[in-house]
């Protein structure tokens, strides 16, 4: 039986059609890069997304700071994510990549900010 | 009022603007950008998502990363860049061109230059525009206004939401909305297939259970001071069928509904505007009918990818400084949509040159292709797994490919998809 994904990875959208081997492998087809292999098999094994939110920021007239995750998180766990990262407020001024969240629920992904404010 | 001078001047500071200032200043010449907002970057800085920058810096990016890094890039160059700065007019009627900029910081400037390269992005198709009926109750916001508020300044605009149009925008501000803790209830979009990337298909709706609803009409927005609802006609065959109509409950609006080139100050200098994309018409130079007056980026046809914009962008930045060095595109051909093709920018090649060529099908299909013909000859054909109306394509053709365009006299160059 196969299956029909579409990798996110990147903005191409390939249209992976994965079926069973008999050894338990998958056998992935569809994809422009190797990549696509790589995200079928997590899809259907362990979804993760990359997640990007803001968080506070100590002075009241500047924007929320943008803020991403530095690999794909766990999917399961994205809203326990987006809690601890809006209970965040940085104090400026803080630089592009600096880690806002280390090691993120014991994951070993790191939040970061995405701009430099103040 | 300060008077300025410049080989060049780019009018916006946004991806577009910035690729083709740092062209114009790699070749040596003196160049500033104006730009409206109080930082440069543009619509990426309210972009907070992933998926800039895997072409450019192969890696993928937020918004904000990728527009620090152009802005980095432009801060160890001579360029000067005027924040906070609006360009209100233009004069071509001299030998050099005038732009008069006004600015909280500066007053009034006047700038005068040789070449103008417009790079003033797009804005967004509002209520107005497609025409919902119903009463004007608060609540309903266009998608890009919507994701300045919460991205941005931190503000909510309400819990319930339904949005209209499945552009990528609204896709994003789905997942955006769920994500800060709204319940979106449904994404509208009136044709059969969704209009932004599949990409975002997947992980800003399916990721969330939001229900889709494709050929479906918003035939009404309800509510008396705020909004209370919508109605949703589905559409068979093309027609309305009112008798299945339904109505969901929100408190607010998204609408996502397209972006238009922001062509004002283009028109006003009689800039000529191709009728497909609503931006300018230009060579294969990049360069509008008005001579010395270069586009680029969403203000020449609206991009989905803002590593195309800069691609783009730098050739109509190195096309400009070549200009200003006095020289001039050779063998101009006209290049032509065929069938299933919306629109094809520029809308000429050089015979003698390398071209890139950016354009929009009309259908959705796997196992497409593409066929470039010279006076009816097939010269290039390409194979595209799959095409939809949202993924831009792109074509590079070279001297070499148009050698029969060169050898004969009224040559036309046609693209078709089939
Ligand atoms: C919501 C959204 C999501 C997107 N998602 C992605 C994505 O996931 N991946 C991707 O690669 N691309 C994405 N894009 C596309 C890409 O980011 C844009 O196409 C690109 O950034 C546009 O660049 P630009 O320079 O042409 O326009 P803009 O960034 O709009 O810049 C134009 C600038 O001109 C200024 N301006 C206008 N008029 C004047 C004037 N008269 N005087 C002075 N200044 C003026 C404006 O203030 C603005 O800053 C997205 C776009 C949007 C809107
Ligand atoms: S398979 Fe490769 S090219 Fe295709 S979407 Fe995935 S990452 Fe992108």
């Amino acid at each position: 039986m196969s299956q029909e994904l579409v990798c996110i990875t990147c903005p191409m959208g390939c249209r992976l059609t994965v079926g069973k081997l008999d050894d338990g492998g998958l056998s992935v087809s569809g994809n422009r890069c190797p990549r696509g292999v790589a995200y079928a098999e997590a899809e259907l094994l362990d979804p993760r997304r990359t997640v990007t939110a803001t968080c506070g920021v100590s002075s009241a007239d500047a924007p929320r700071l943008p803020v991403r995750t530095t690999a794909a998180f766990p999917r399961e766990r994205v809203p326990e994510l987006l809690a601890a990262i809006y209970a965040v407020r940085i104090r400026l001024p803080v630089r592009r990549g600096t880690v806002i969240l280390a090691d993120a629920l014991g994951t070993g992904i790191d939040v970061i900010a995405t701009r430099s404010l103040g | 009022m300060k008077e300025l001078r410049y080989d060049a001047v780019v009018i916006g500071g946004g991806a577009a603007g910035m690729a083709a200032a740092l062209e114009l200043d790699g070749a040596g010449l003196s160049c500033a950008i104006v730009e409206r907002e109080e930082n440069l970057g543009g619509i990426l800085v309210q972009c907070i998502h992933n998926g800039f920058g895997l072409i450019e810096f192969n890696e993928e990016l937020s918004g904000p990363e990728f527009a620090e890094r152009f802005e980095d890039r432009v801060r160890g160059t001579g360029i000067k860049p005027y924040v906070g700065t609006t360009v209100m007019d233009i004069d071509v009627s001299g030998g050099d061109k005038l732009l008069y900029c006004y600015s909280a910081e500066y007053g009034i400037l006047r700038m005068s230059c040789r070449a103008i390269v417009l790079a003033m992005g797009c804005r967004e198709r509002n209520r107005g525009n497609i025409r919902i009926p119903g009463s004007r109750p608060a609540g309903v916001y266009t998608a890009g206004l919507a994701q300045r508020l919460v991205n941005i300044e931190g503000y909510i605009p309400g819990k319930d939401i339904v949005i209209v149009g499945s552009g990528d925008i609204g896709l994003i501000m789905a997942r955006r909305m769920s994500w800060v803790g709204c319940k979106v209830h449904a994404v509208v979009e009136i044709l059969p297939y969704p209009s932004g990337l599949t990409r975002n298909i997947v992980q800003c709706l399916h990721d969330f259970s939001i229900p889709l609803y494709l050929s479906h009409l918003t035939t009404n927005i309800v509510g008396k001071d705020r909004v209370e609802g919508v109605e949703i006609t589905p559409l068979e065959n093309g027609a309305l069928m009112t008798e299945k109509a339904f109505t969901i409950a929100c408190d607010t609006v998204l609408l996502s509904v397209g972006l238009v080139p922001e062509n004002e100050l283009s028109k006003q200098v009689g800039v000529e505007m191709n009728p497909m994309t609503n931006g300018p018409s230009v060579d294969s130079r990049l360069m509008t009918n008005v001579s010395g007056v270069f586009a680029c980026g969403n203000v020449l046809h609206v991009h989905d990818l803002v590593d195309y914009v800069v691609e783009e962008a730098r050739r109509a930045g190195a096309f400009a400084a070549l200009w200003l060095k006095g020289e001039r595109a050779k063998l101009e051909v006209r290049v032509k949509a065929g069938s299933n093709v919306r629109y094809v920018a520029p809308g000429r090649v050089d015979a003698e040159a390398d071209n890139k060529i950016y354009l929009r099908t009309l259908i959705v299909k796997n196992d497409a292709t593409l066929e470039v013909r010279v006076n009816n000859r097939v010269i290039k054909s390409v194979k595209k797994t799959h095409i939809q109306p949202s993924e831009m394509i792109t074509v590079s053709l070279g001297a070499k490919d148009l050698a029969a365009a060169a050898g004969s006299p009224d040559p036309v160059v046609e693209i078709a998809i089939s």
